[in-house]
């Protein structure tokens, strides 16, 4: 078996349970951004049902834009399923193209964003505005958070794209694939919580 | 087969290395240069609270803002610089690949990355000291509103600079719980079950998983806490609607759970000292892992106990009182278990056993002293006070000092390939032994008295006029604990110096990490060890060797075969 040291990987190639080790991994991975993310929406869900007045605020959500956002995630979502079943079948080109229009639907996804904080911050929702600053806080914040989620799951996608298209590490499509299926996962709890709940 | 090429240059070799084993030996280095800052701070704090009049010798004058901040950073550095790199990330970096069997880390270039995270955390922690306004001064559990508004603790920049290095921190520590648990579940060697693991793996699998599931709420707390320090937020201010309890429930859902993270890496060493220098399988394993599977469940509805009077629903109190005394169950079936291994053992009273036995004897006093402040009643009146200081330094002074000194005397001839002096080791132990009861059974009756926590000058409270005494005498006791730690410096130092060569399995264990060269070569073993028993095979009946390493083909093999794999061949009787 040829090792090289300067990719550091492992020598002795096995699994003790028949699963890749990168897909026991990004299970474990995925159980602790749960509790990340399960601690954020557990803290906005209490202050919530202690603030029903801030369904006044969240009206002010640009809600087509998050229903907008919601369609574009799910789609990019498939083509990282369509990715993994090219992977599966060897053909690394086929995955490559497919991780490269999930990542252009991360991007579509931020720029819609963009365009929905620079409305909100325009019109004066913000974290210190008065009267509902905290759910704005909020809103910031789990967001944001989230946004950055799809920073990284696009950068791991593009990263793992230019690898699959030279036919190397197959495998780790897959683990894409399935971050970048917690990261919708997390936008479907947010969309109705932040957006819908008004 | 491949061969296992070490990378020559000292970059790659020493610093910049994938090697689980040199990893191991970064976090633990760091940990013990931490551990000295820790000290010296403690040092401080006991200096004053004993002579608060007095100017502190090797310190100077000693405001009360700055002992708020010694305080604070003594606590920081302690639990999260100290005890979770030398605990759970050094001996579980160096120990798990070597135990289970396989060449590293199921992701060497992660576990380099989690590496180099903490450093960064190390570096951003101690540029806090020295920033305007001083480091955080908020207590190590940074409560808000004292955390939150820079007007309250008198510290700025270094509050933020405090959430980010423990941010740092959990980040790193969470890219070496993926590994470990990978690892462990993964790279296990042909032939070993679940059941097959040495209990130290076990036990860093559960501590890695409550550690990722526990820390994530307190990630987003932090960030709110960051947001409200820096930007005026209002998560935690009730003019704007928020609520500062709430990150009191965020630090404990993390800060209890935390506890646990700690105490299972040690429980783990001390059962392979133990096994090992008594010679007797592990009593009841199965249901010691158990236990601590059922521990790591509990430890999840516990976290409340801290807040019996911060003002949460009194209708939670009891729940809380009722699952914090329950948890207390699977920790005595271990630490019986320990005790039922011990009993009848042909006991080799090494300095690692003594070790563990000095971690079993005062962490009994700890956790018995736990059920007093478990109970919300009697909590009401002790929170606050150096009950719950001695309490805590009880539990966690064994977890994090005595443990891993038994595991330090146990490996280090693995480690470096070179023994450690015995005579120095036990006036080592013995003089960290006395002086760390003298220092703490005196505190017990100071939080009695009604000694408050974190307050630099006792005096200026009539009630606890009569307790100067007992104040000297816990400074002695705790310069009396540092000053041990002398013998241990010269021993390491004289030790790495020296050119004697220790046996590569010098106290004849079982498990498959005492089975390779010591110090292991880069990729641990020559060829994949294959298992064909459970980790504690000590003196079985029917063999003369009088323990059979996991590795051992089967003992009904021809007894030629056996010869050649045990170290020191002995005859096997037909």
């Amino acid at each position: 078996m040829p090792v090289s040291h300067a990719t550091a990987s492992p020598v002795l190639d096995y699994s003790s349970t028949g699963q890749p080790s990168a897909r026991v991994a990004i299970w474990w991975f995925i159980a602790s951004e749960i509790a990340i993310f399960g601690g954020a929406v557990a803290c906005y869900l209490l202050y919530r049902f202690e603030h029903p007045e801030w369904s006044e605020a969240a009206s002010h959500t640009v809600q087509w834009a998050g229903a907008t956002n919601t369609v574009v995630l799910l789609t990019s979502s498939l083509l990282a399923v369509l990715a993994d079943k090219a992977a599966g079948a060897g053909d690394g080109k086929g995955a490559a193209r497919y991780l490269w229009l999930a990542v252009l639907g991360g991007l579509v996804f931020l720029g819609i964003k963009t365009f929905e904080y620079s409305h909100e911050i325009h019109a004066g929702f913000t974290p210190l505005s008065e009267p509902h600053g905290l759910f704005w806080a909020f809103y910031f914040l789990m967001t944001g958070l989230h946004a950055a989620h799809v920073v990284g799951g696009m950068t791991a996608m593009a990263i793992i794209a230019r690898g699959a298209a030279k036919g190397k590490h197959l495998g780790r499509v897959e683990v894409a694939a399935i971050y970048w299926h917690f990261v919708d996962v997390i936008w479907i709890f947010l969309f109705p919580l932040l957006y819908l709940a008004s | 087969m491949t061969s296992h090429s070490q990378p020559q240059s000292v970059w790659s070799r020493y610093i910049f290395s994938v090697d689980h084993k040199v990893i191991a030996i970064q976090y633990i280095a760091l940990g013990l240069i931490m551990s000295v800052i820790g000290s010296y701070m403690s040092y401080v704090i006991r200096m004053k609270l004993a002579w608060p009049a007095d100017p502190v010798v090797g310190f100077g004058d000693l405001a009360a803002s700055q002992y708020n901040m010694l305080v604070t950073m003594h606590g920081t550095i302690m639990v999260f610089w100290v005890a979770m790199p030398i605990l759970v990330a050094g001996f579980g970096n160096y120990l798990i690949p070597l135990m289970v069997g396989t060449d590293d880390m199921a992701f060497p270039t992660l576990n380099m990355l989690s590496v180099w995270t903490f450093i960064l955390s190390t570096v951003v922690l101690l540029i806090s000291l020295f920033v305007p306004g001083g480091a955080a001064a908020a207590g190590w559990t940074s409560y808000p509103p004292l955390a939150a508004d820079p007007r309250f603790s008198g510290v700025d920049l270094g509050i933020t600079l405090w959430i980010l290095a423990v941010a740092l921190e959990f980040v790193a520590f969470l890219m070496g719980g993926v590994n470990f648990i990978t690892t462990s579940i993964n790279r296990r060697a042909p032939g070993m079950s679940m059941w097959d693991l040495p209990l130290f793996v076990w036990e860093e699998i559960m501590a890695s998983i409550i550690f990722m599931l526990s820390v994530g709420p307190l990630v987003a707390g932090a960030v709110m806490l960051l947001l409200d320090h820096n930007f005026g937020t209002g998560f935690y201010d009730t003019a704007q609607g928020g609520d500062p309890l709430l990150f009191q429930h965020l630090f404990w859902f993390f800060g209890h759970p935390e506890v646990y993270v700690l105490l299972l890496p040690a429980l783990g060493i001390l059962a392979e000292v133990i096994t090992s220098c008594s010679r007797k399988a592990l009593f009841g394993y199965k249901m010691v892992v158990w236990s601590t599977i059922i521990a790591g469940l509990l430890s999840f509805i516990v976290w409340a106990h801290h807040q019996f009077i911060s003002g949460i629903d009194p209708r939670l109190a009891f729940p809380f009182s009722l699952t914090t005394i329950l948890i207390s169950v699977p920790f005595a079936v271990t630490i019986f278990a320990f005790i039922a291994t011990l009993w009848g053992g042909s006991i080799r009273m090494t300095p690692a056993m003594a070790a563990a036995v000095l971690m079993l004897a005062t962490f009994l006093l700890g956790g018995c002293t736990g059920i007093i402040l478990g109970s919300a009643a009697a909590d009401i009146y002790m929170h606050d006070t150096m009950f719950v200081v001695a309490h805590f330094h009880y539990t966690m002074v064994p977890i994090v000092i005595f443990a891993p000194m038994a595991g330090f005397y146990h490996y280090f001839p693995k480690m470096f390939g070179k023994p450690l002096d015995g005579p120095l080791a036990w006036l080592h132990l013995v003089g960290t032994g006395i002086f760390f009861n003298l220092c703490f059974l005196a505190i017990f009756p100071l939080g009695f008295m009604g000694h408050q926590r974190r307050i630099s000058d006792p005096t200026q409270f009539g009630y606890i006029d009569g307790g100067e005494s007992l104040q000297i005498l816990a400074t002695i006791g705790a310069i009396g604990a540092l000053v041990s730690q002398i013998p241990l410096a010269i021993n390491i130092v004289k030790s790495l110096l020296s050119d004697r060569k220790a046996d590569s399995n010098p106290w004849k264990s079982t498990t498959l990490d005492w089975q390779t060269p010591s110090p292991p070569p880069h990729g641990n073993f020559a060829t994949t060890p294959t298992v064909y028993r459970g980790p504690y095979f000590y003196s079985p009946p029917g063999i003369e060797a009088d323990y059979l390493p996991q590795n051992l083909p089967q003992v009904d093999a021809p007894s030629d075969q056996v010869q050649a794999s045990v170290s020191e061949p002995k005859t096997i009787p037909a």
